[in-house]
């Protein structure tokens, strides 16, 4: 792997959370400078700050985009204990040629009495919905009913976990064969209680959301957690930043016919890596699942994968090293192929086929 | 089958402290990484940090490699349509064919790459010694699984195998031979032992001639050898000979090269016992050479090309053992990480080798062309040739491919409507209605409503046409609502602006009495909403202002009808409202006009229908 390219973010303070639109042509960052700045990628892949302003009366912890059905939205959180959806204005066209867009913000979600700690919109099938989580142990979903008037959100649910929670993740599933979904971490320290992570799930008799399991085995501090993307399984795969980094499969469970409540999970281990050493900070999923990175208090985004059968390692460790950034854009560094040859032997290999060339007649028999 | 455990690379990111936090956020092809502090309590650092794309290695842009990538997808897709019902023994043949059609554009690839100068020498080596690897990996499958010959022949293509990649050693000849006294050259035996080892005896007699030329006194031992390499016997599969009938042959050619060993009969020179030696497949003089040799395959090779030539290839496997060589699965088991750049072609496993391994090979190959801007179209293919993932993968990297233009998303939607994933249609539309809306683009937003059959925001759209026709009093995208046609069904919203149009249309070619009509049957049949009520009727006016008249009596009365409905649901709010008085004074007015027209055109109507032409 390779630096393909730097982009100096030119935040007063801290970056707190980057996040790639859907198609990966926008990216906003939030900072503790109390700003969002959105970043357009241009065709020859360079990258352009088109807005930057202030959102939050403190440090802004996380921003999430909504899907590009429902246009160019930005939810963010922050310290200030309140969350906040904007929406992008389509400006004047001389704003457009100077590479500009104007942001307006739609809402103020005021209801937490603490730190907003994580903001996530829900999958794109249960319509426009937001959901945050406080520090408060409060988690609470918020619905925008109409899509074209963003200014009216109505909070649907809320829910109260019972500890401080530090992040959510939903299921991004959207089979009929499951409600939806979603997990809560919890930050609290206190290791002599277990159920760190929740997974509540949503009951079409009630209307409500219950809590369908709780992890038990997780009594750590929980930084971060993330469903991974569905691909048609029937089971659901959720990873969890702790104080390490741990992959869980959870099993549907057959429901009886006659039962009304959440379903039952049988939760299994899937992985569990202790590489960081340390306190690990952010889980996330790529597009296809394929690859779970980690990033830890040892200061390195460790990528994770599984072979054809089923068995995680690390692939990719990306390690800061203090190193002045170069003025080039970022060369392929010569990595140690894994033949265990040499840069030398495949000069020899180089040599020895301009020798063989001739042979290439053979193939044609 | 044990995978090799390869170690994790480690990439290093520069202006990133050394024990900071590294953020991260996954990308279309791509990760971010930038510097920040994870604390449970808000924390404040330092401003103005980078934020880094980080890629893996392939060079997947490269223009050469885009004709491999091109290439192979032609002929995966190819191979795909070699009927399932033909016998086996027929398929055979195009199998081997396919096979050296892949190798060949792979070749092809390499020899492209070597003529690239430039910069990225180092990178470009690299590329060229995975194709090198691949191709020879390939070659050597194609040799077991696919052509998969029998004893006698198998011993014979695995030598072609070795020949065609340890060419150097002619390299190494020309070298020699084109010195002034080959014979003396220090790489003389070098090459003369090398060709002995790929049994390529014919090279080695003749380079020993110039030998024997510089000693006359040895000349007897060298006739000698020339004779014992002269018969040794090689296997002609086209041929009359019986596999039985060459192996007792070979066998007396083998007995007498060990009978000319103990007789010492080149005990004198070292060199000439050496090549003996080797042709008697001894295994201590084999790993002796093992920097000649190179590489255990070669080693297996020669080991067998002078011990046991009628190997079969089952037998294959135990001899690789024995040589604690990995089975021929853990091949390439143990070159897998090789296989999951993207830069490769995994078509090996397309032939065989079980499902799981081929999906998964193929799957990963295939999202790492998704990436790019235009390769992502031959991914599609290679999704649809796996059964068990393959359209769920599809579905979920569809969706993501940026739809910068409206070319760009067509093309994605021929694909998804190809292979019926309604869901990745409506969603598609929708991202371009909605992005169309936003800049006010109404008949491109109305269109892709269409498309996405999503019939919410299709009447979303059609109020807003019709507030422009209010505003303006024209309709913009005449065309796209001249033809809506059945669409026009979509939603009860649409259904009016079409039919609206229509009647303008009618109207300005001054058919009226169809005018007439239709604009009545809007309104009786509830088509337009009540809130445009009062603007159809408005429409009416001219109609009951004409010289002749048009409405009939009938049509008349329900206009009355009409009015009289808008007018007492108007009152009813009307007092709540609070209206300026101007413009109450206008509705007022407006509403007294149509009377005053609704009544006069009754009266010309009654007296008409009434009247008896003489």
């Amino acid at each position: 792997m390779f630096v393909a390219r730097s982009i100096a973010a030119d935040h007063k303070d801290l970056i707190h959370d980057v996040s790639y639109d859907f198609h990966g042509r926008r990216m906003a960052t939030c900072s503790s400078d109390q700003s969002v700045k959105v970043w357009d990628k241009s065709e020859n892949g360079e990258w352009h700050c088109t807005a930057s302003w202030k959102t939050h009366s403190g440090s802004v912890w996380r921003v999430t985009w909504a899907h590009p059905e429902f246009g160019q939205v930005l939810a963010s959180c922050s310290f200030d204990r309140t969350a906040a959806v904007w929406e992008e204005i389509v400006g004047e066209s001389n704003d457009k040629q100077r590479g500009l867009s104007h942001w307006i913000k739609r809402t103020t979600l005021v209801d937490s009495r603490t730190s907003v700690t994580d903001v996530k919109f829900a999958p794109k099938h249960m319509g426009l919905m937001l959901t945050t989580c406080s520090a408060d142990g409060v988690v609470r979903i918020y619905e925008a009913p109409d899509v074209m008037n963003l200014s009216q959100w109505s909070l649907q649910h809320e829910i109260s976990c019972k500890l401080s929670c530090s992040c959510i993740s939903w299921n991004p599933s959207s089979s009929r064969a499951h409600p939806p979904m979603f997990a809560v971490g919890s930050d609290d320290s206190n290791v002599t209680y277990g159920g760190k992570v929740q997974i509540y799930e949503y009951n079409e008799n009630t209307r409500k959301y219950a809590k369908a399991e709780t992890l038990m085995t997780v009594t750590d501090a929980v930084h971060d957690i993330a469903f991974a993307p569905n691909l048609g399984r029937s089971f659901h795969v959720l990873a969890i930043a702790t104080k390490d980094v741990r992959i869980f499969k959870l099993v549907p469970m057959r429901k009886e016919s006659t039962s009304t409540g959440p379903t039952k999970f049988e939760v299994q281990i899937v992985a569990q890596f202790d590489n960081h050493n340390s306190q690990v900070w952010r889980v996330s999923w790529n597009i296809t699942s394929t690859l779970l990175a980690s990033s830890g208090d040892d200061g390195c985004v460790r990528l994770w994968k599984a072979n054809y059968m089923d068995n995680w390692k690390c692939t990719g460790i990306l390690k800061g090293d203090g190193s002045p950034l170069t003025g080039s854009s970022g060369q392929p560094s010569a990595m140690s192929t894994v033949l265990g040859s040499s840069v030398q032997s495949s000069q020899n290999a180089l040599n020895g086929m301009s020798a063989g060339s001739q042979k290439s007649q053979h193939l044609t028999s | 089958m044990e995978e090799v455990d390869v170690e994790p690379t480690i990439t290093n990111i520069p202006a990133i402290s050394d024990g900071k936090h590294m953020g991260f956020a996954w990308g279309p092809g791509d990760i971010l990484v930038y510097e920040t502090r994870y604390k449970a309590s808000g924390a404040s650092g330092s401003g103005c940090s980078f934020i880094h794309e980080i890629r893996k290695d392939e060079d997947i842009y490269s223009p050469i490699l885009r004709k491999l990538f091109n290439e192979s997808h032609h002929i995966f897709v190819g191979l795909q349509t070699i009927r399932e019902d033909l016998p086996s023994k027929s398929k055979k043949p195009q199998f081997v064919s396919i096979s050296k059609n892949y190798r060949s554009v792979i070749r092809a690839c390499m020899e492209e790459l070597q003529q690239v100068a430039g910069n990225t020498f180092e990178n470009m080596l690299l590329l060229v010694s995975i194709l090198l690897a691949i191709e020879l990996i390939w070659n050597l499958c194609e040799v077991l699984f696919i052509d998969a010959a029998p004893a006698g022949s198998l011993l014979l293509h695995l030598l072609d195998w070795v020949r065609l990649h340890k060419a150097d050693v002619d390299e190494k000849a020309r070298e020699v031979l084109q010195s002034e006294s080959p014979a003396e050259h220090r790489d003389y035996w070098d090459v003369v032992v090398s060709y002995v080892l790929q049994g390529r005896l014919e090279e080695v007699r003749q380079m020993l001639v110039k030998q024997a030329n510089l000693q006359p006194a040895a000349r007897s031992m060298y006739k000698q050898m020339d004779t014992l390499l002269s018969k040794m016997p090689f296997y002609n599969p086209g041929g009359t000979q019986t596999l039985t009938e060459f192996d007792v042959k070979w066998r007396h050619w083998h007995e007498e090269v060990d009978r000319c060993l103990q007789d010492n009969s080149f005990a004198s020179n070292r060199h000439l016992e050496l090549i003996c030696k080797i042709l008697l497949g001894d295994e201590d003089t084999l790993l002796d050479h093992k920097e000649l040799l190179g590489t255990w395959y070669h080693f297996l090779v020669t080991r067998l090309l002078f011990c046991h030539p009628t190997v079969k290839l089952t037998e294959l496997h135990y001899y690789a053992q024995v040589y604690h060589i990995l089975t021929s699965f853990s091949i390439l088991e143990s070159l897998l990480p090789i296989f999951t750049k993207p830069c490769v072609c995994v078509c090996v496993c397309v032939f065989s080798f079980g499902s799981n391994l081929r999906e998964f090979l193929l799957l990963e190959y295939a999202s790492g062309l998704f990436t790019h801007h235009s390769l992502w179209q031959l991914a599609v293919d290679y999704f649809d040739h796996c059964p068990e993932f393959g359209r769920v993968y599809l579905e979920l990297q569809i969706e993501r491919v940026p739809l910068e233009t409206e070319r760009k998303a067509l093309k994605v939607l021929r694909v998804c409507e190809q292979r019926q994933m309604s869901e990745q249609v409506r969603s598609i539309c929708k991202i371009m209605a909605m992005r169309a809306l936003r800049n006010n683009r109404l008949g491109s937003a109305l269109s892709w409503s269409i498309r996405a059959k999503d019939a919410a925001f299709a009447t979303l759209i059609s109020e807003r046409f019709l507030q422009d026709y209010c505003a303006k009093g024209t309709f913009s995208d005449l065309d796209l609502i001249d033809n809506l046609g059945p669409a026009m069904l979509l939603s009860d919203r649409l259904t009016f602006l079409g039919k609206y149009r229509e009647f303008h249309k009618l109207y300005g070619e001054k058919r009226f009495r169809e005018a007439a009509k239709l604009l009545l049957s809007l309104m009786t049949a509830k088509i337009a909403p009540q809130s445009f009520w009062m603007t159809l009727l408005t429409d009416a006016l001219p109609l009951l202002e004409q010289k002749e008249v048009i409405f009939t009596a009938d049509q008349t009365y329900e206009l009355m009808f009409c009015l009289e409905e808008l007018t007492s649901s108007l009152n009813i709010t009307a007092s709540s409202t609070d209206r300026p008085m101007q413009e109450e004074d206008v509705e007022v007015t407006k509403v007294e006009l149509l009377r005053l027209a609704l009544a006069r055109n009754l009266a010309q109507a009654i007296v008409k229908e009434g009247t008896v032409e003489i």
